[in-house]
């Protein structure tokens, strides 16, 4: 491929081209080996400082990014930390411009506010990878899914993928919709109208509140978190009718295709978004795209870090 | 010393005045206006090619003082209203303290003559610590002389309350001016509610937030026979709202600001905290409503809601920014930009919504208007100059503006106050 990473950060797939996502995946495919050899280190980015600056709680991720890290070389360091506690004294800006001073490579953000790790690769010099941000985007999340969908699928052109939750609040939809759109698949979303955001079709999905509608045809669904509190917000009456509606269970399975794959970007609130026997069932690949997710977090290392040497 | 203003186009609609003519000013009053005035001794300026308006009136200033005088002050204020050519403007309650007594009432007018620059006038709270519980002590607020009532950064959302207080305020002829958002439908949001706010992940505030408001306040203004005044209309159904609501007969008025008919949401794009406001900026549709409103009068006023913040409050994750951005130095080179040259106002209509109008809604006497007797309060505007926004030259204490290197149509060569000029092509007085 011809086209060169030229961005110091990555905050979402809206600024990416098609082009710049097939790199990343394309360098994911040639990390993906090492974690399946049995000395899983390779020394590409050693001598590099990777900070983890997460102001919202989060295992997968964090997890995800701090062994694609160790497994290029890294040195690396965990900052955990609520946003609220920042607004008190020190500004997101202050904080940063500390992590600056001790001349860091890699601040890998994650943070409750859509928009902060913007704010934060206009104010300092290290690169800003997002791992997501509010219901902003989750750029990682949205290239490890379109990493599954590919190596199973081939393509990804054409592909029907449906999006099925609670679109409004999911950084994960938004970055789905981004790449999957740019890349050429067709993108339908489903979800109660309460957690549909305004416009969205101009995104160039289509929209549908009627599950069946979003199941047949599918090539992908992924079906995303729904989170508990929003009940209390009065966005749907209760997580049973939830599960009734918008639940991904065996009887709707009926009208999936044959060759379907069933993704979920997890923690998995079993029995409400999916059912334990979908979620570990054959078409499922929820726990390919958590391997994948390393593959793909150490391409995106790998290109910001500006290394030119490839692995050998 | 008399002063004579030679040869400037004057725009005083209150007197039918759309014409070249001359000013003179006597003491601290409008002495006479007309043709080749003669005025030994006086001295002259020579105004050809510029045009003269009665001082503009800013019925919605925030002036941060007391409480935030890291951010604005009455003087810096002042300032600020002077170069944008504002001889006056209507101080919000929302300080701290609130401007929700008789003392900081009489405060604020103390600091202003000390500041000595333009007339400050004050809008008091409406209810105790713009809490939207108790009434403040309404009667003894008019007598210190406040000009209005409102809890502005808030609505009153409590009905009955404002029902009440816009009877109780029939006795002391004050407007009440309301900030029309439903908190509830507002909820945390943080712009406007629509494309942009998906795409951004940004909780979005529905437009009928607003407009909700507007037509619950205009049914409580026709329930009481008070007097409504709707600050800072922004959206497109609150215009035909109020259109619908005059041609009924109910008493209401109404402003809108620059930025209503300048920005749209596109400006937050890329997460920029500085076109973070209250009401949040909306659409291209909203801009021609709002325009349309101006120009077929259901909207009375141009007011800025200068709304100064310092850099902290701005320099933030965007869902945790202040809301709000300051308007007084661009206010009358927006409107001319955005209004006259596009033919949506003449100077007359100008001159009704930033001046004339806003001294009628506050009851002001012998402002809006060049008439011989009246304060002599007058702005000299250059409407062919140019000059580009840039945050080093700004009056204001606080630098929050989204304009920040744009090019402004027109520029403020004068302004007088009580006879005194008090600003003249960059210096104070
Ligand atoms: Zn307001
Ligand atoms: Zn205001």
């Amino acid at each position: 491929m011809a086209v060169k990473w030229t961005k110091k950060d990555l905050l979402g797939l809206e600024t990416l081209s098609a082009d710049e996502i097939g790199l990343i995946l394309e360098t994911a495919d040639s990390f993906k080996e090492i974690s399946q050899r049995p000395i899983k280190k390779v020394p590409t980015l050693r001598g590099q400082t990777v900070v983890l600056f997460f102001f919202e709680p989060s295992t997968r991720t964090r997890t995800s990014f701090e062994l694609a890290a160790k497994r290029m070389s890294a040195d690396m360091v965990n900052i955990q930390t609520n946003a609220s506690s920042l607004t008190k004294g020190e500004t997101l800006k202050d904080t940063a411009k500390n992590i600056e001073a001790m001349k860091v490579n890699i601040i890998i953000m994650r943070h409750s506010c859509s928009g902060a790790p913007q704010l934060l690769a206009e104010s300092v010099s290290p690169s800003i990878i997002n791992a997501g941000d509010g219901s902003h985007e989750h750029p990682t999340q949205g290239l490890l899914d379109i990493f599954t969908i590919k190596e199973h699928k081939k393509k990804i052109a054409g592909l029907n993928v449906s999006i099925i939750g609670d679109i409004a609040h999911s950084r994960v939809a938004r970055s789905n919709i981004w790449g999957l759109t740019k890349m050429g698949a067709k993108v339908t979303v489903c979800g109660p109208a309460t957690l549909m955001p305004p416009e969205i079709e101009k995104l160039g999905v289509k929209v549908t509140y009627d599950i069946k509608e979003a199941i047949e045809g599918a090539d992908v669904i992924n079906m995303l978190r729904i989170q508990l509190e929003r009940q209390g917000q009065s966005l749907f009456p209760s997580i049973r009718e939830y599960a009734m509606k918008f639940g991904l269970d065996a009887e709707k399975m009926k009208y999936a295709k044959k060759d379907v794959l069933i993704m979920h970007p997890g923690p998995i609130n079993r029995g409400v978004e999916i059912t334990p026997e979908v979620a570990d069932g054959p078409y499922s690949v929820i726990l390919e795209q958590v391997t994948n997710g390393i593959a793909v977090r150490m391409a995106v290392l790998y290109l910001v870090s500006g290394v030119k040497e490839r692995i050998e | 010393m008399d002063i004579i203003l030679k040869g400037g186009h004057v725009v005083d609609p209150a007197n039918n005045v759309d014409s070249e003519a001359d000013v003179l000013i006597k003491g601290d009053k409008i002495a006479q206006v007309g043709k080749n005035i003669k005025a030994n001794g006086a001295k002259t300026i020579d105004c050809k090619g510029k045009l003269v308006f009665p001082g503009l009136i800013d019925m919605h200033t925030h002036l941060r003082q007391p409480g935030r005088e890291d951010e604005e002050t009455i003087l810096t204020g002042s300032r600020a209203a002077l170069k944008g050519g504002f001889t006056s403007v209507l101080c919000m309650a929302n300080t701290n303290p609130a401007i929700d007594n008789k003392g900081v009432v009489e405060y604020i007018h103390a600091e202003a003559s000390r500041a000595g620059l333009i007339n400050v006038y004050t809008a008091a709270a409406v209810t105790k610590g713009l809490e939207g519980k108790e009434l403040t002590e309404i009667g003894q607020i008019a007598e210190a002389g406040a000009k209005a009532l409102s809890d502005d950064g808030k609505p009153v959302m409590n009905a009955e309350i404002l029902r009440r207080a816009l009877e109780y305020a029939k006795m002391s002829g004050l407007p009440i001016i309301s900030h029309c958002e439903d908190i509830n439908l507002s909820g945390n949001g943080v712009m406007n509610e629509g494309f942009v706010s998906t795409k951004l992940g940004l909780k979005g505030i529905p437009r009928a937030s607003e407009t909700v408001m507007v037509m619950r306040d205009m049914e409580l203004a026709g329930l009481t026979g008070g007097k409504l005044h709707i600050a800072h209309l922004s959206a497109k159904e609150s215009v035909e709202a109020v259109r619908e609501a005059k041609k009924r007969g109910i008493k209401v008025t109404c402003e809108t600001c620059p930025h209503y008919f300048t920005l749209t949401e596109e400006a937050v794009l890329g997460f920029n905290t500085k076109a973070k406001v209250n009401p949040p900026l909306k659409t291209k549709e909203d801009i021609a409503a709002v325009k349309k409103g101006l120009s077929d009068g259901t909207i009375d006023a141009i007011a800025t809601d200068h709304a100064p913040h310092s850099a902290e409050e701005k320099d933030l994750e965007f869902d945790f920014a202040a809301s709000g951005m300051i308007g007084l130095e661009f206010a009358l080179s927006l409107a001319n930009t955005e209004l006259v040259k596009n033919k949506v106002l003449d100077w007359s209509g100008l001159a009704m919504k930033m001046s004339v109008n806003p001294s009628k809604i506050l009851g002001l006497t012998g402002k809006g208007s060049l008439a011989a007797g009246s304060d002599a309060d007058v702005t000299v505007f250059d409407p062919s100059a140019e000059w580009v926004v840039d945050e080093k030259r700004i009056e204001s204490k606080s630098k929050n503006t989204p304009l920040a290197g744009r090019k402004m149509g027109g520029a403020v060569l004068i302004t007088i106050v009580g006879g005194k000029i008090k600003y003249e092509n960059g210096r104070f007085d």
